[in-house]
């Protein structure tokens, strides 16, 4: 391919990105240290010029939104060569099957291990609320007292939110929160979060009409 | 026979076109769209999105197969986990006149039947399902590009040529 007529440039290792394995997983296991380095860096980032933890979580919750576009894509591209029964590409059409992606699926990916609860809001059908006792976000993360509602697993809340709207579950936006005071185990887990999924009327009414339908 | 490839974002905007020919049977791969009736191809693409938007909360499935047709030609589609979808447009020739320049002329005999085209029938599906698996491959890497946002126009020569090297591997 002439290179320079195109004006595309190639890699040194003349790899593209087209010319890499999708499935390389094994070794993709990443320091946790790097990480949480990262982490930091991107909180400092979002907190310039914020007028105040809304307006901060927002900002984190817009950094992991492609995210969420991006890893809905590629883990049902995965767990669909890896399903040697079923080679056919799945996609979530409803929301427990979406929800039970992000739960496993997701937070496997992402953590290692699966969420600790998916819930329905009792208060309201449309709000639905996935809970990691011990986000991995949050591990090296101290919030100062004076604002202590601020929770950065807001960034995980973007994810989520990014995996929703790409499969076509649009939302209200979805929030992360300190368990406190929701009643049970913030004893154990001080650093319990809740993950609240509002999802829009329109996205109910698809889901009961599927529902009629079987 | 005839392709018409068209990639289609989120907002029904169109994010990559290719456009190509038959490889198998002696076809060397062009497409001969008449040219008088070249544009009416993406009129059929977009209007066959309402149909696409319709079966697509259906079974889940990612490759919708056969979706419409419109005179002769038969649009096929297939639809990403993050709502991208992928639509391939068939138009079976239908003059035996422009297969005369091929190489392999007894063969197009056996070809040109155009009533016998079956857009339904396993032997048509199944290349078309492999098309559709091996150009999400090159997709999925595509959006992984931290530079790619959604509904980005696809502009990369690599992804095209992957696009082309699919199209001559199995239709």
């Amino acid at each position: 391919m002439a290179a320079s007529s195109t004006g595309l440039r190639y890699p040194s290792n003349k790899k593209t990105i087209y010319d890499r394995n999708i499935n390389r997983t094994k070794t993709s296991e990443l320091s946790r240290a790097a990480f949480a380095y990262l982490f930091v860096e991107m909180i400092t980032y979002a907190q310039r010029r914020v007028t105040g933890i809304a307006d901060l979580e927002k900002r984190l919750n817009t950094q992991g939104y492609p995210l969420g576009l991006r890893l809905l894509d590629l883990l049902l591209a995965r767990t669909a060569s890896s399903a040697t029964t079923s080679p056919a590409n799945l996609r979530p059409t409803r929301i427990l099957p979406l929800l039970q992606f992000i739960h496993t699926t997701l937070w496997r990916h992402l953590f290692g291990r699966p969420a600790d609860a998916l819930e329905r809001s009792a208060a309201n059908a449309a709000e639905y609320m996935i809970s990691d006792n011990d986000p991995l976000v949050n591990g090296y993360v101290s919030v100062p007292k004076e604002i202590s509602q601020l929770n950065c697993a807001a960034f995980v809340a973007g994810v989520i939110e990014g995996v929703c709207e790409g499969a076509g579950f649009a939302t209200d936006g979805v929030s992360a929160h300190w368990a406190e005071g929701a009643g049970g185990g913030e004893d154990m887990w001080p650093g319990k979060t809740i993950f609240l999924i509002r999802f829009r009327e329109e996205v109910m009414e698809r889901e009961e009409i599927l529902g009629r339908a079987g | 026979m005839s392709y018409y490839f068209a990639i289609i974002g989120t907002k029904d905007n169109p994010l990559f076109e290719h456009e190509f020919g038959t490889s198998r049977q002696g076809g060397d791969g062009v497409a001969r769209f008449r040219e008088d009736a070249r544009h009416m191809n993406q009129f059929i693409v977009h209007s066959s999105l309402d149909i696409v938007e319709e079966v697509q909360w259906g079974g889940g499935q990612m490759y919708l197969k056969h979706v419409d047709s419109f005179r002769n030609s038969h649009v096929f589609s297939f639809i990403t986990g993050g709502n991208v979808k992928f639509m391939l447009l068939v138009a079976p020739d239908t003059h035996n006149a422009s297969r005369a320049s091929s190489a392999s002329t007894a063969r197009s005999s056996t070809y040109g039947q155009v009533s016998t085209y079956n857009p339904t029938a396993p032997s048509t599906e199944e290349p078309i399902r492999n098309f559709f698996i091996e150009v999400y491959d090159a997709w999925l890497k595509t959006i992984m590009s931290p530079f790619y946002q959604v509904n980005m126009p696809v502009k990369s020569p690599v992804f095209r040529g992957r696009v082309a090297g699919a199209a001559k591997k199995y239709l």
